[in-house]
């Protein structure tokens, strides 16, 4: 049984390969966005990109927290996948934390126009809201957001790390669970706090200032969740396909193709009562938010939004033979993901670039992310056992049935 | 439906059960049903029963609750008693929405038990031969029919040699039929042994 993973060099290369691309276009657009207008696309295309690639790592940490919380057994099999993606928190969380911090400190105000205190005071609603839009509470909240999530995704990989190195007792496995609940138990709590609550109020709903939505940040939370369970099904299907986890089947496969069909339809839950609502409403400060992207340019990416991430998941993993399906699987996890990363790409582009222009230098980025990504994970797959050996329910997982 | 004859073989474990079930499989006797307290995983394909179409019937019947509430709306709202409800259009598309999902879930839903209940021959006031009273309790009944390509004696045998602990012979309607219990008698020829309590 092949259970420690070696990074091969095909990956290693493409790895290197789309980081290459993700540098080149950052240069490129450095050089070609030129001027006021030019530097708002450069800058929206990171932070678009970066706070993306980070939340759909985080929720690999999130998956893991959840099926723990509910004693899940069926996942021990390959959870050392999602805990290799959750180390990827740390760096994408830096990089959107220096890209943030540039966004709010700098000169101009390219993406958050509450940063510019001579526009604020001439701003009745943004002067309103200027305790929580300001600086000050805009630092100290990602500071602690980022900082938690680096210190709950170490603390979870650490301690599956360690249980390995345990003796295998019924002791040891009551206190593998227990210590699991707990800090789960914290990071669901920071999560929910986090993800589910203020972090996308403070990073993307700012960008359109004026708008506010409740809905906001759950809309934000189902996107990257859905694209998370996508990721950690291609990754996977990865070592699946190189003859990794050989006690990883269709079974397991099935659960996580749920898992995609169920989010895909509670994104478009979200989705729709967040539009439903304004619309139904119809008052002035909330439709503005939707009239760009339904009544302007944006009109074809907001439909194509709802036919990829709602209507081609829901046809296409209905089938249980798709769902157990790697190739099938493995199409509509890219699927997923791409129009996931579409989604996050009209939620903050028309607020600041405000036209649409062929997203070549977003999507470049967004390349030399996933280069980033598989970069990191490979080698935190690399580092330990694909089978945390230790844990009580990994004969569960074994042998689970769906 | 005729009444048939039927080999009960009853088992204490699903670890005696599981092997037995492909024994009598492999040796070609038809399997009437197997009743379980619970749940096993993988009996079915122990068994060699088909995949249900259940999730196939369930998807006609959500795009059926689909299209009626769909059309029956666009209908009556545009043609049929147009109103003007605070100043929408007559076709407000996101209006209709949560309807048009209430009622897929409800069609599939309720399509779905109905046929759910019609597979497994299940209905109020419906009766169904009970091979053993403790089918549902904590024993594993292997229900075996003799066809004429097999007898009574040779199953009998055979369901002792594979760990059977409890095995009778019974006569007995497998459909389902309206009345009472009591008043059937005549369905029974054997009745079951005696539980040892």
């Amino acid at each position: 049984m092949k259970d420690q993973f070696v990074v091969p060099a095909k990956l290693k290369t493409t790895s290197f390969v789309l980081m290459g691309i993700g540098v080149l276009t950052l240069l490129i657009g450095l050089v070609a966005l030129g001027g006021e207008h030019g530097a708002t696309r450069f800058w929206a295309g990171i932070l678009q990109n970066s706070t993306f690639f980070l939340l759909v790592a985080l929720a690999s940490a999130f998956f893991i927290g959840a099926t723990t919380l509910a004693h899940g057994g069926w996942q021990i099999g390959f959870r050392r996948v999602p805990e290799a993606i959750s180390m990827a928190v740390p760096v994408l969380g830096g990089i959107l934390f220096i890209v943030l911090m540039i966004l709010v400190f700098g000169e101009k105000d390219h993406i958050y126009h509450w940063v510019n205190a001579e526009h604020v005071k001439h701003d009745r609603i943004l002067s309103g809201k200027s305790a929580f839009l300001s600086k000050g509470f805009f630092t100290t909240a990602t500071v602690i957001t980022i900082g938690l999530w680096i210190f709950f995704t170490m603390k979870l990989r650490n301690m599956s790390l360690e249980e390995d190195t345990w003796d295998l007792s019924p002791e040891t496995g009551r206190r593998i669970l227990w210590r699991n609940s707990v800090w789960c138990g914290g990071f669901i709590v920071v999560y929910a706090l986090s993800v589910g609550s203020t972090t996308p109020w403070l990073w993307l709903m700012s960008i359109d200032a004026h708008w506010f939505s409740t809905m906001y940040s759950w809309y934000t939370f189902a996107s990257t969740w859905v694209s998370g369970l996508s990721l950690i099904a291609l990754f996977v299907i990865y070592l699946k396909r190189n003859g990794y986890l050989s006690y990883v089947n269709e079974e397991h496969l099935h659960d996580l193709g749920k898992f995609m069909f169920a989010f895909s339809i509670f994104w478009t839950y979200l989705w729709f009562s967040q539009y439903m609502l304004i619309w139904y409403a119809n008052m002035p400060e909330e439709t503005e938010y939707f009239k760009p992207r339904v009544w302007g340019a944006w009109r074809p990416v907001f439909f194509l939004n709802l036919i990829i991430n709602f209507i081609l998941p829901l046809l296409l993993l209905m089938k249980r033979d798709t769902k157990r399906n790697y190739t099938a699987v493995t199409y509509i996890a890219i699927l997923i993901i791409f129009g996931h990363w579409l989604d996050f790409f009209q939620m903050v582009m028309p607020g600041s670039v405000q036209e649409l222009n062929f997203p070549w230098y977003e999507f470049g980025l967004g390349l030399g992310f996933v280069g980033l990504l598989i970069f990191i994970v490979a080698n935190q797959l690399a580092k330990a056992p694909l089978a945390p050996r230790n844990h009580p329910y990994l004969k569960e997982s074994i042998v689970h049935h769906t | 439906m005729a009444a048939k004859k039927f080999v009960v073989g009853c088992f204490g474990d699903e670890a005696v059960l599981f092997p037995a079930v492909k024994k009598v499989r492999a040796a070609g006797y038809k399997i009437h049903d197997v009743y379980t307290p619970f749940p096993v995983h993988g009996l079915d394909h122990a068994m060699g029963l088909r995949e249900t179409s259940l999730h196939t019937a369930g998807f006609v019947y959500g795009i059926t609750g689909t299209t009626t509430a769909l059309s029956f709306m666009s209908w009556v709202f545009t043609s049929d008693w147009p109103l003007n409800i605070g100043g929408k259009p007559h076709f407000p598309l996101p209006a209709f929405i949560p309807i048009t999902f209430e009622l897929t879930v409800l069609f599939s839903a309720v399509g779905m038990v109905m046929t759910f209940c019609y597979l497994c021959q299940l209905m109020p006031f419906v009766k169904k031969h009970i091979f053993h009273p403790r089918q549902t309790d904590d024993k594993f009944v292997m229900v075996i029919e003799v066809t004429n390509k097999s007898n009574a004696g040779e199953i009998k045998d055979f369901l002792a040699s594979v760990g059977a602990a409890e095995i009778n012979e019974q006569i007995a309607e497998p459909g389902w039929w309206y009345g009472r219990f009591d008043r059937e008698d005549r369905l029974y020829a054997e009745q079951p042994a005696p539980l040892n309590v």
